[in-house]
């Protein structure tokens, strides 16, 4: 197995696979208050993410849309990752999530937080073409929790 | 050169060895570029003849009285007889040269379209027209108050001819087209098209990006009023391509930059402006952009258009049934007419994984939807994976993307058999 092919079993393990077949709280949210869409002009991907805020904490995440295997397995992993936490907990995950995936080094990161399943995306680093699709849901996560009334945009 | 192709059985053109990138090895496996339409690789040709320029006869050109710029003048005036050779245009003036396709069109609109359409006026397009060929006749119309109107497509990807004879109007000033459609790689019947629309009173672009380096092109037999294209998709640089207008229209036009280059005389009171085609190239223009896609136009001259296009459809005809044999592949695009592009989703595996997947394996395509957004609306997808051929494509790289597709469905487990 060459290096290349190696970095592609990273990318794409077993945890990706099983987020993109089965996506988790794939639906859209009635009773969400904190809503934000995403896209990927250049690509295509289109997301829409739903919270449900109570006295500071995300108590219900979830999203709709459609993207590659990356972009849906990371915003289905996102939803699981966000739910009970405060918001402002969530948001410093969003920008440690970042870190972990663009940073020149990011064992800082990795020492200061365990990420959890949120590793199995950590293969993109070696893809940096394919880096906005980990992203872009969490860049929506950040647009719904502060509000922000725009749509979220890797490009 | 170093050659790196494997035999191409059955197919007449081998010319791997004259493009020095196809050389290069990705992530361990031979170059397999099929990214044609996106961009071509250019021969060592067209490679030298850029640093030749630069080493013997760069000069700015028609406002120096010196040698150098003589010669300079001569390569770039050389390089808009040759592309008015391609298109086999009436006279050079009739040649603009311009950034690209791009610029080509928004020239026209903005140009022609500022002298010529008021409120009211219809301008027509296709579903499969590239966004270049929609977004500057969109604001056009929100300047001028016109209206859009849209050929559809059918289920092939083909224009509804009846629907283009009904949407033909009074109001209609002008039907832009793609020549090829980039991402479905149809041909669009011109003389039929531009005939029909020339008896409704329209004049007819045609955005020939995808077309000038696959097959012959004739803007004469064509009978089209303004035709455009890029060089980077013709084996030449990027940053150069041509606009083609009939003489009359566009000595009809007002200028498009203005600034040095373009004038006649200037005076604080009044301006006057150069003829075509120096009316519309203000500025320096990419001089060694044009002198070297002369050399382009030389070496795909030397090949042989007909030639070209022989090998290409050749190669569509072998990777439509390589492709057509894998279960779970659907191709989009369909249609009787085709040039080299197989577009194409594969059940479970979205285009960007494929296509990250493909490189993996040495195997370039595009994944996306193309810059033809309202075109994958149409088939209700996000976007396809797509192969384009260039002339130095062979059946090898037909084989490397089946069993690249292949490896894809494995991975995702996927994968049927017949």
């Amino acid at each position: 197995m060459n290096d290349m092919q190696a970095n592609l079993r990273e990318l794409y393990q077993e945890v990706i696979f099983d987020h993109n077949r089965q996506p988790r709280n794939f639906h859209a949210m009635a009773d969400a208050d904190h809503v934000a869409e995403g896209d990927n002009p250049l690509c295509g991907d289109q997301l829409k993410v739903y919270l449900r805020v109570r006295d500071g904490i995300v108590e219900d995440a979830s999203f709709v849309g459609h993207g590659c295997a990356i972009s849906t397995a990371s915003a289905s992993l996102m939803t699981e990752a966000v739910k009970g936490r405060a918001v402002a907990e969530a948001d410093a995950l969003f920008r440690d999530f970042q870190t972990l995936l663009t940073a020149a080094d990011p064992a800082p990161a990795r020492a200061r937080r365990d990420f959890g399943k949120l590793e199995a995306l950590a293969g993109v680093r070696e893809f940096p073409l394919r880096v906005k699709c980990a992203t872009l849901a969490w860049h929506t996560l950040h647009n719904a929790l502060v509000d922000a009334g725009e749509a979220a945009c890797t490009e | 050169m170093n050659a790196p192709s494997a035999p191409s059985v059955g197919l007449r053109l081998d010319l791997a060895g004259d493009f020095p990138i196809l050389a290069r090895p990705v992530h361990g496996h031979r170059l397999v570029y099929l990214d044609n339409a996106a961009t071509t690789q250019k021969p060592a040709a067209v490679i030298e003849a850029e640093a030749r320029f630069y080493r013997e006869t760069n000069a700015n050109i028609h406002r120096g009285v010196h040698w150098l710029s003589q010669q300079a003048t001569d390569a770039y005036e050389g390089a808009r007889r040759k592309v008015q050779a391609l298109l086999n245009a009436r006279e050079p003036a009739e040649i603009v040269f311009t950034r690209g396709t791009t610029e080509a069109i928004n020239l026209v609109a903005q140009c022609w379209g500022a002298a010529n359409i008021r409120a009211g006026d219809e301008i027509l397009l296709t579903t499969m027209e590239h966004h270049s060929n929609i977004l500057p006749w969109q604001q056009l119309c929100e300047r001028s108050g016109a209206v859009l109107k849209v050929v559809p497509v059918n289920d092939a990807g083909e224009l509804e001819l009846e629907a283009f004879e009904a949407l033909l109007g009074a109001r209609t000033r002008l039907f832009a087209v793609a020549h090829v459609s980039n991402a479905l790689g149809t041909v669009n019947p011109l003389p039929q098209l531009v005939e029909r629309a020339h008896a409704a009173g329209a004049l007819v672009l045609v955005d020939g990006a995808q077309a000038v380096a696959h097959q012959r092109v004739d803007v004469q037999a064509l009978g089209c009023d303004f035709y455009v294209f890029s060089g980077h998709k013709l084996y030449g640089p990027t940053g150069i391509g041509a606009l083609y207008g009939r003489a009359e229209l566009l000595a009809a036009m007002p200028p498009w930059q203005t600034g040095g280059g373009m004038i006649r005389t200037v005076s604080f009171e009044r301006s006057s402006f150069a003829p075509p085609p120096e009316r519309f190239e203000a500025g320096t223009p990419n001089i060694a952009g044009a002198v070297v896609l002369g050399a382009a136009i030389d070496y795909l001259t030397a090949v042989g258009l007909d030639r070209i296009a022989e090998h290409e459809h050749a190669l569509l005809a072998r990777g439509t049934a390589t492709l057509a044999a894998i279960p779970g592949l659907r191709p989009i695009g369909t249609a009787a007419h085709k040039a080299g592009i197989l577009s194409f989703v594969v059940d479970g595996i979205h285009p960007h994984d494929l296509g990250t997947i493909l490189d993996t394996e040495g195997v370039a395509i595009r994944a996306g939807h193309h810059c033809a957004m309202p075109l994958m609306t149409r088939f209700g997808i996000p976007g396809t994976a797509r192969a384009s051929f260039g002339l130095y494509n062979i059946d090898a790289d037909i084989a490397a993307l089946a069993a690249a597709i292949e490896k894809a469905q494995d991975m995702f487990g996927s994968r049927r058999t017949r």
